[in-house]
């Protein structure tokens, strides 16, 4: 049983420079209930991979599932939420407004509205600001009501692509940890792209190291850590250990290219 | 919402300290807008004096003073300003207080704007004789479509003329008069707008094929196609109202069409794609996301076409001699030398339009404020 599964993804953008290899042979199952990690320098196509996935783009070879049909009918099936970089919420709707959209698009009535609306807040510690305008929360506040906004609609996958890239390091070791926590809670499968190797390490059940020029998996590492992890856990040699196979990863990555 | 701002400006001062603060911006805010208008009124009187030379030698050389050159005839040919220079002393007396100057100095307009709207309007309580000569003519008046002779020129002015919203001397009342198509115009002018500016951007059928005939219909003179609008309209029995609008429309859909594609494309691709991700139908996404983040752009083109509006209102009143608006009034003046009644026209239309896009800027403000697009 796997959630996601790519045989041999292709995917070349046609540009006036000639053709761009942003995925090259890309193969790669995740199982339900699995944290992945996807890390890489820019151009390696992480991002791209987990656009094909959500179906925003469309891959030029080879096959992708998401729950056993089409990235596009996951994507009419509602299978996924997805979180950007940036926290895209409105400025003309509250933060309560704003969660609620997803499930005004998809119809649920208004009592299953606000009901989903508050649960989800909570899970992110957010529901005393659901009266609050975007702009009155701090960035990482923001970034934690569009993880609430994607979980509202109880897709099983979460795409996060760099979700906490803009944030400082304090606020992000703190929503790495809640993160993890959510995850265990909802025990949702998540693919998450990042820049930073200890966010990778902390967070994964897997790591897909990638590498650009064309976009390739180098290496795809399972994680003994145990699923409870605490922040300190980051300080362990099994930790050090496997930052340095990420790190020696992306290293034979660029030197190949 | 209610909240100011913490680095809002006066935010850390009590309603008492914002009044001194605003106090204390004032002369700073002020000073520059009243040294350009007096700049530009202290020009416009220089100005009357050349302007207004001719007529002003005239006065002088009928009431025996000496003049040079000594007569209308060989003064006819020479430039206001070498006039004035030969005859300083009469230019300078005779200029500004001509029945019809040339150019009209600026308290005369006020006083003919203060006279026609807040004012005592003339003509009420005259004797018969001296109402005549009030009387609005009627310009350009084509002949009598059965029997081809030509139509009276003058329309007897209300019996009732103290009111200032119904007397014909009164600008308001014509303002007002104007002020009908100018709204109703820019109501069907912004709907069309706005639904060319959705079907441009949600079809590339419409992108292609509309755009191009929106910029061309705005090449065309207004004053070619106005007498063709009214007189179709004309035709089938639409008379008033409905042509005006229909002018004023015409003007005023086309920067509501450009403003609107601007911002309904405005939405950032990141945006575009969560509402793809939530698999939203095209509709959805424009309620939920393309309208009102093109609110600001929306304003903006507003005040455009309401301004475009009046004028196309204006010059619908042109072709058809139409004897009531502001457009009738400049038409009059123009027709009967009255130079200072089509200054006033004049400025009524343009005080009009101001309080008009003030009162689209204050709506722009209040709903950007409320919408969180600008605070």
């Amino acid at each position: 049983m796997t959630t996601i599964s790519a045989q041999s993804l292709d995917l070349t953008f046609q540009t006036a420079d000639g053709p761009v290899h942003a995925l090259r042979d890309v193969s790669l199952n995740v199982a339900p209930g699995e944290f992945v990690s996807f890390i890489g320098p820019s151009g390696c196509g992480k991002t791209t991979f987990l656009r094909c996935v959500a179906a925003l783009e469309t891959p030029t070879g080879g096959t992708l599932q998401v729950n056993g049909m089409t990235p596009d009918e996951a994507r009419r099936a509602r299978a996924y939420g997805y979180v950007f970089q940036a926290a895209g919420l409105y400025p003309w709707r509250t933060i309560g407004k704003n969660v609620s959209l997803p499930l005004e698009i998809m119809g649920y009535d208004r009592a299953e509205r606000i009901e989903r609306m508050h649960r989800v807040l909570e899970l992110v510690e957010l529901d005393q600001f659901a009266n609050k305008y975007p702009w009155q929360l701090s960035g990482g506040m923001q970034q934690r009501a569009s993880i609430a906004r994607a979980l509202a609609f109880d897709a099983d996958i979460l795409l996060m692509d760099e979700p906490f890239g803009a944030l400082d390091e304090i606020v992000r070791d703190r929503l790495n940890e809640e993160l993890l926590d959510l995850w265990a809670r909802t025990q949702k499968t998540i693919l998450f792209v990042t820049h930073s190797i200890p966010e990778a390490v902390y967070l994964s059940t897997k790591i897909v190291v990638m590498s650009p020029r064309p976009g390739r998996i180098t290496d795809v590492i399972d994680s003994p850590l145990p699923r409870d992890r605490p922040l300190d856990i980051r300080d362990t040699p099994e930790f050090l250990e496997i930052a340095h196979r990420v790190r020696e990863g992306l290293r034979e990555g660029m030197e190949a290219a | 919402m209610t909240d100011t701002s913490l680095n809002a400006s006066g935010a850390a001062v009590g309603r008492s300290g914002r009044v001194a603060l605003w106090l204390r911006r004032l002369p700073r805010t002020v000073a520059p807008v009243v040294t350009v208008v007096a700049a530009l009124i202290a020009l416009w009187y220089v100005a009357c004096i050349p302007m207004n030379a001719q007529e002003s030698l005239l006065a002088a050389e009928r009431a025996g003073a000496e003049v040079t050159p000594a007569t209308a005839a060989e003064r006819r040919g020479v430039g206001g300003v070498s006039l004035a220079i030969a005859n300083p002393a009469a230019a300078l007396s005779g200029a500004l207080g001509q029945e019809r100057p040339r150019l009209p100095a600026p308290h005369q307009i006020v006083a003919e704007l203060w006279q026609t709207t807040a004012g005592h309007l003339d003509g009420c309580g005259l004797a018969e004789e001296e109402r005549d000569r009030l009387v609005i003519p009627l310009p350009f008046l084509p002949g009598d479509p059965v029997s081809g002779e030509a139509r009276a020129i003058s329309t007897p002015i209300d019996e009732d003329c103290a009111d200032i919203f119904t007397s014909r001397r009164s600008l308001v009342f014509h303002a007002g008069l104007t002020l009908a198509p100018t709204l109703l115009g820019f109501a069907i002018g912004s709907a069309l707008g706005i639904l060319l500016a959705v079907g441009i951007v949600h079809s590339r059928v419409m992108d292609l094929s509309v755009m191009p005939w929106a910029i061309a219909s705005q090449t065309i003179p207004i004053l070619a196609i106005a007498p063709m609008i009214i007189v179709v309209f004309n035709s089938v029995g639409i008379q008033g109202l409905l042509p005006k609008s229909i002018i004023s429309a015409y003007l005023s859909f086309f920067p509501v069409t450009v403003g609107m594609v601007k911002g309904l494309r405005a939405p950032s691709p990141a945006d575009l794609d969560l509402m793809r991700t939530w698999n939203a139908s095209g509709l959805r996404t424009l309620i939920s996301l393309r309208l009102p983040t093109s609110l600001p752009y929306l304003f903006a083109s507003l005040k455009v076409a309401i301004a475009a509006a009046l004028v196309g209102a204006i010059i619908g009143e042109l072709p058809t001699g139409a004897v009531r608006g502001l457009g009738a009034r400049l038409l009059a003046g123009s027709y009967y030398g009255q130079t200072i009644q089509i200054w006033s026209a004049l400025f009524g239309a343009a005080i009009v339009a101001a309080l008009l896009v003030a009162t689209l800027s204050m709506i722009e403000r209040a709903t950007l404020k409320q919408m969180g697009l600008q605070r």
